[in-house]
């Protein structure tokens, strides 16, 4: 197993270091340690999984070495849960001396460790994390969302797009909790301001096994499109049943891009045919960059990557090309953090340069993407609009958009007609 | 039968010259146990604490009157909530957050006695599950004022206590405190009583006593030690999310009594040092850590069923009885 061995090879180092003074002279250029906190157990945790694989990914691209010093990656599992989350995060940094954090996958998680580090200034990268408020209202410098987006980025040019297909009237469905109201409120505000109208918005609980009250509802709508976020299982279930109940290819069916992630469609038929979501990133693009990542990935661990595995490779290249510049510097924070602030990541397998906004929130060019079925019978996503250049903030200002109370439950952005 | 009657006669005996002196060695080793450690395990280290106050806490009810609560996690959880609610949202001084948090679990346990003191046995164990799982439910759904599944974050700590050691410190005093005011709690004759309805509802009844009067304040008081080892855990995190409240939460407060010893009280510390200090080990070697810690507690259960320090004492008694007899016998 790659992680004990990176596990083991920790330890021993630690041990090590402490008493052979001879070993001294090399701990300048030591190793650089980064502390990759993500869950391997609980409720998300073949997310997690996926999440190591890419970083591992890219650090056996690199043969482990950024900036000419080796890499000594330090994995805990944060358990899905954030006082387990913090306890490693603290973990990392006061006994494992690490440069640096990365990972989590669960807002309160993430959240939870960006309040720990904003007392100890340990930069944190957040690939995954998608709460809009950490680089918005809340924003704290050390915590930057490398390669990752904030939850109503990719709704807005979502909701613009669905105003161009001539839909007046959608109904949301979500799970209820801060993602998907983030996730909602996005489509719904820019939705309606364009003279749409959101008819109906249906709340679950995370962990619904029977979708049929919101289905027979959503039918009697008679909504020209419907706008579903689910992640995880509660995806897998709701397309299955959308398509049991016989929705599928009457009403138009848009998803969160979790909810056509490869995390899920690929346990998926031909239900999960034709459901269009908006994302930076597109599996089936025809983009050179983008097809040799997902070839090499796809031979490397057997599965097409998703958004976990993705973001995270994407993530540790940003922070890989930053220390290069800095020479692999990493001792200094601000230094570090001002670097990944000011890179432009070069080499992502979007096939194309993403830089950070003055918020530490990257800005993409923003697919809208289609599930079809690929030659050898698996699903995957392939872009069929192009949103260049989205900002966090969309169009609007982003003072003015920053006055305006985060989404939530009772705050969607909707505008009255 | 007169035997164990007379261990237990000086199991309730005041503290004589020998026990006050484990006690001060225990605290001076307790206050210089920083200075060995790095920070991150005096952080460790202020958590058992904090845990063993709550499992301390459940022993009151669980030991001294037989009855489990699985609602404890959740009166934990809502003094945590509102300790950072106060400090952080409202913006009160810290100790004003600290005391309306304890206040707040206080009124929690109140209402969980009103409705569960009146049953016992698994009858009460699954109320408090439930009351504790409504507690969850609101933290969850409540997104307003909690923060739903996000939590809240605040900087609750006061500035005088940000250093881990120093933190270190306060936590210890306060537990030192608290523990002994528990510990007189259960050794008071009102303690007493609780250990007369446990050990037998009819006959208390029959001789007066208000049982469930009695039940309703031993509850209480219970849930305002849990509301202290909250508000010094929000303090600790400056974090409060609904996993502080579910009922994961009240289970390993359960689970750490019942590693420490059932009715043991001080077995509270030792059971919350062995839960954490093995979650913590166990989880550096293996991601499959929860299942070591499973096969751990069914362990405790086959082979030591009082928990650490309830068969540390029994074998502690048995050899005091076995070494007059072994001379005899030989």
């Amino acid at each position: 197993m790659d992680r004990r061995k990176f596990l083991k090879t920790s330890t021993a180092t630690l041990a090590t270091v402490g008493a052979l003074p001879w070993r001294k002279a090399i701990a300048q250029a030591g190793p650089i340690k980064i502390g990759l906190l993500a869950p391997l157990t609980g409720v998300v945790a073949s997310g997690g999984k996926e999440m190591v694989e890419g970083v591992q990914f890219y650090l056996d691209q690199v043969k482990g070495e950024i900036a000419g010093r080796k890499v000594e990656l330090v994995i805990e599992d944060d358990a899905s849960n954030p006082d387990t989350a913090l306890q490693k995060a603290r973990r990392l940094v006061e006994q494992g001396n690490c440069h640096m954090l990365m990972g989590d996958l669960l807002a309160n998680t993430g959240l939870a460790v960006a309040n720990y580090v904003k007392g100890t200034g340990t930069p944190y990268f957040i690939p995954i994390i998608a709460a809009d408020d950490l680089t918005q209202r809340q924003r704290i410098k050390n915590v930057i969302r490398v390669a990752g987006y904030a939850a109503s980025a990719f709704t807005h040019p979502f909701g613009d797009w669905a105003l161009k297909q001539g839909y007046k009237k959608i109904a949301t469905v979500s799970q209820d909790y801060t993602f998907g109201h983030e996730q909602c409120g996005g489509l719904a505000q820019v939705f309606t301001e364009g003279g749409g109208e959101v008819v109906q918005q249906f709340w679950h609980p995370l962990n619904t096994a029977d979708f049929s009250p919101y289905l027979g509802q959503l039918a009697d709508l008679k909504v020209d499109a419907i706008f579903a976020m689910e992640t995880g299982a509660d995806a897998t279930r709701f397309i299955q049943q959308y398509a049991s109940f016989g929705l599928k290819g009457k009403i138009p069916f848009l998803g969160a891009m979790n909810a056509t992630d490869q995390s899920v469609i690929r346990t998926l038929g031909e239900e999960c045919d034709g459901i269009i979501a908006a994302a930076h990133f597109a599996e089936g693009s025809d983009n050179p960059v983008t097809q040799k990542f997902t070839r090499e990935y796809e031979a490397k661990y057997g599965r097409i990557p998703s958004l976990y595995g993705f973001s995270m490779y994407s993530g540790i290249m940003w922070v890989a090309e930053a220390l290069e510049k800095l020479g692999g510097k990493v001792e200094d924070r601000d230094a570090v953090i001002d670097a990944v602030l000011k890179t432009e990541l070069v080499g992502s397998p979007l096939g194309k340069t993403v830089k950070l906004d003055a918020y530490g929130n990257p800005i993409y060019d923003v697919s809208i993407r289609k599930v079809v079925k690929r030659a050898d019978g698996k699903y995957w996503n392939v872009p069929i609009a192009n949103y260049p250049n989205v900002s966090q903030f969309w169009k609007y200002d982003p003072e003015t958009y920053m006055k305006q109370p985060p989404y939530s439950r009772t705050f969607q952005g909707i505008k009255k007609a | 039968m007169t035997e164990t009657a007379g261990a237990s006669q000086r199991k309730f005996a005041g503290p004589t010259g020998r026990s006050a002196l484990v006690v001060l060695i225990v605290l001076a080793l307790a206050a210089a146990l920083p200075l060995g450690l790095s920070n991150y395990q005096v952080g460790l280290a202020t958590e058992i604490l904090i845990f063993g106050v709550l499992a301390m806490s459940i022993d009151i009810l669980a030991g001294f009157a037989g009855r489990t609560s699985l609602g404890h996690g959740a009166i934990f959880g809502v003094s945590g909530y509102v300790v950072v609610y106060a400090s952080a949202q409202a913006g009160l001084p810290p100790a004003t957050a600290f005391l309306l948090g304890v206040l707040a679990a206080t009124l929690v346990a109140v209402i969980f006695a009103l409705l569960a003191v009146r049953t016992s046995g698994v009858y009460f164990l699954l109320l408090t599950l439930a009351l504790g799982m409504i507690v969850w439910g609101i933290c969850l759904r409540w997104t307003q004022v909690t923060g739903g599944e996000n939590g809240m974050r605040g900087d609750v700590r006061p500035a005088l206590l940000m250093a881990h050691r120093t933190f270190y410190w306060a936590v210890l005093a306060a537990v030192t405190a608290v523990s002994y005011a528990m510990w007189r709690f259960v050794r008071s004759p009102f303690g007493l009583t609780l250990l007369g309805i446990r050990d037998s509802e009819s006959r208390m009844r029959s001789l007066g006593y208000n049982v469930p009067l009695h039940l309703f304040v031993g509850f209480a008081v219970s849930g305002f030690f849990a509301g202290i080892a909250g508000a010094l855990y929000a303090m600790f995190n400056n974090f409060v999310s609904p996993s502080s409240v579910a009922l994961a939460q009240s289970v390993e407060g359960v689970l750490m009594m019942i590693a420490g010893g059932v009715g043991t009280l001080f077995g509270g510390f030792v059971g919350a040092a062995a839960v954490i200090a093995l979650e913590n080990v166990v989880s550096a070697y293996t991601e499959r850590w929860p299942m070591v810690l499973g096969l751990t507690f069914i362990l405790i259960m086959i082979f030591a069923p009082e928990g650490i320090i309830g068969t540390l004492r029994a074998l502690l008694t048995r050899q005091a009885r076995q070494s007059p007899i072994s001379t005899k016998g030989h």
